[in-house]
């Protein structure tokens, strides 16, 4: 840890290097003979989850790690590796109708006439009485039924890394403290030490002014577990989780709910018999009712779309590269160190922003939990 | 748009973890750190307390050095001036003792000297009426050896007892 804090700047910018060399190799072997270099579909490919965890392409050789697929259907449950259904064969078009129910797809037919084929491809994977249909990550079963996807994704498994990241690094600094109790901080001791405290005063006791202990192991549960997933994102061939609407919803379900347990009388009364006059209340109580659900709701949009941002901002600059490039080929040697530049300089600011980002989160789940568990005389003392 | 619509499976997965990491996190992380860092700040600031109890002692200590310094000091000059007093008083009454002293013996010795001299005179007086009557009587012995002039001597007397 000392090593990693000392050479921090080092460290970033071969990671930065990294992580642009990844994508070249991406892009560059991706898009290979018919088709044309299509960022957009490079960059959802980068951001969006995955069955699989997609390393680098050469050419026609894909490096993946393959993750577990557990699926229940009617059928029970099935669990076989993800290697299966990206080498499975390719589907025909006539069963394309089954496969779409939901709405969203509609989408994707009108993106279909402009594109012909390049939109319609799935893969088919027979598994005992199973016949699944796999296209576009989405996996569904040919004759309609139910089936509920448990699969360890690129997501789950870079979550199940950052919670192996988080025990080991916070048991060894709980470790120090048993090992020198009463001196000073030693090595990642120190280093995680600012930041613990930092929680517990700043943003815990700052803002929550009854009880705050009780919610102080929450707030740094949370701030840790999105830095360290931030920063796991930026990691060349990382996955973007806290980029995903699904782990930031499930954050800011957590914030709810501990605010909406947490809440005392005064919260209450502050929300549905506010002191005004009636006329104001008919206004004022639906909005401060549906503020309950914004907040969490901002929470979850705010951390996602700031570090989905973030990819989309260093990939589309990467792609710049490549679209330059199909146009002419000397154009590469101007465009890209630019275009280098300019992601190196949006990957310092990502790493920035992967702290920041952890900061804002646990800094309004402290407020909101303070509004909760404020005391009647507090609130009068605020609002009057 | 896929991005928007969170899946079902990650959803599940994401609730397990975290809530795996609160635990975990929250056991055998938060729990001793956040003790361990109270341990640390609680005898930090005894400490503090201590050692500023510990200098206010100190201060009261020095004060009542310089204090009990100063009365000691104060005693002793005292102690030195009843001493001086003392002497001095003392010395004056020797000197008074001495010259009564002195007085007393000269007049002692004055007298002794009168005594000796009256005695001394008394003795000469004494010792010249027995020399004179010695020497009236040798003179006595010499003039009345012969008769004649024993005679004369007697008639003269006898004259003289007329006369008178």
């Amino acid at each position: 840890m000392q090593f990693f804090s000392r050479n921090f700047v080092k460290i970033s910018f071969v990671l930065v290097f990294l992580f642009n060399i990844s994508t070249f190799a991406y892009a560059g072997g991706g898009d290979k003979k018919d088709e044309k270099f299509n960022p957009g579909e490079m960059i959802m490919h980068h951001i969006k989850d995955s069955h699989e965890w997609h390393l680098i392409s050469l050419g026609d050789t894909h490096v993946a790690i393959p993750l577990p697929i557990i699926l229940y259907t009617n059928n029970g449950l099935d669990v076989f590796f993800s290697h299966d259904l990206f080498s499975a064969k390719k589907g025909e078009h006539k069963e394309h109708s089954k496969e779409h129910k939901d709405g969203h797809d509609k989408g994707e037919h009108k993106a279909e006439e402009g594109k012909k084929d390049a939109h319609h491809e799935f893969q088919v994977l027979e598994r005992g009485k199973n016949i699944y249909h796999f296209s576009h990550d989405k996996i569904t079963m040919a004759d309609g039924s139910p089936v509920w996807d448990f699969s360890i994704t690129k997501n789950v498994a870079s979550l199940l890394i950052s919670f192996l990241l988080l025990v080991f690094v916070f048991t060894s600094v709980a470790k120090a403290y048993k090992k020198n109790a009463g001196k000073a901080p030693k090595g990642m001791q120190s280093f995680f030490e600012p930041l613990i405290i930092f929680v517990r005063d700043e943003i815990a006791h700052k803002n929550i002014a009854h009880n705050a202990d009780r919610y102080v192991p929450y707030l740094l549960t949370v701030f840790f577990f999105i830095w360290f997933n931030n920063m796991l994102g930026l990691i060349p061939g990382g996955a973007n989780a806290t980029g995903n609407i699904a782990v930031t919803l499930v954050l800011a379900f957590f914030t709810f709910i501990i605010t909406l347990f947490s809440a005392k009388s005064t919260y209450w009364k502050h929300i549905f018999a506010p002191h005004v006059p009636i006329p104001l209340m008919l206004i004022l109580i639906p909005i401060e009712f549906i503020g309950i659900f914004t907040k969490p709701f901002s929470l979850m949009v705010r951390l996602f779309a700031n570090i989905m941002a973030g990819h989309v901002i260093i990939l589309s600059l990467i792609s710049l590269i490549f679209i330059f490039g199909a146009m002419s080929a000397a154009s590469i040697y101007g465009v890209a160190p630019l275009s280098i530049a300019f992601s190196t300089a949006m990957m310092g600011l990502e790493m920035f922003v992967a702290i920041l980002q952890a900061y804002v989160f646990t800094m309004l789940t402290s407020m909101y939990i303070g509004q909760a568990v404020e005391e009647p005389h507090h609130e009068e003392a605020a609002h009057h | 748009m896929d991005l928007i619509k969170p899946e079902f499976g990650l959803l599940i997965w994401q609730t397990i973890i975290f809530l795996a990491i609160i635990f975990v996190l929250g056991k055998y992380a938060w729990k001793p750190i956040l003790s361990g860092l109270k341990d640390r700040e609680d005898s930090i600031a005894s400490a503090l307390g201590e050692a500023e109890k510990a200098r206010t002692e100190m201060q009261k200590l020095t004060s009542d050095n310089q204090k009990l310094l100063d009365e000691a000091r104060s005693e002793r000059e005292k102690i030195l001036k009843a001493a001086q007093k003392t002497a001095d008083e003392l010395r004056e009454e020797a000197k008074a003792k001495a010259s009564s002293e002195v007085n007393k013996m000269l007049e002692d010795a004055r007298k002794v000297i009168e005594s000796e001299k009256q005695s001394a005179i008394a003795s000469i007086k004494e010792q010249v009426a027995i020399l004179s009557v010695e020497v009236a009587g040798k003179i006595l012995r010499r003039e009345l050896e012969n008769k004649d002039r024993q005679q004369l001597l007697a008639a003269d007397i006898i004259r003289e007892l007329k006369v008178n």
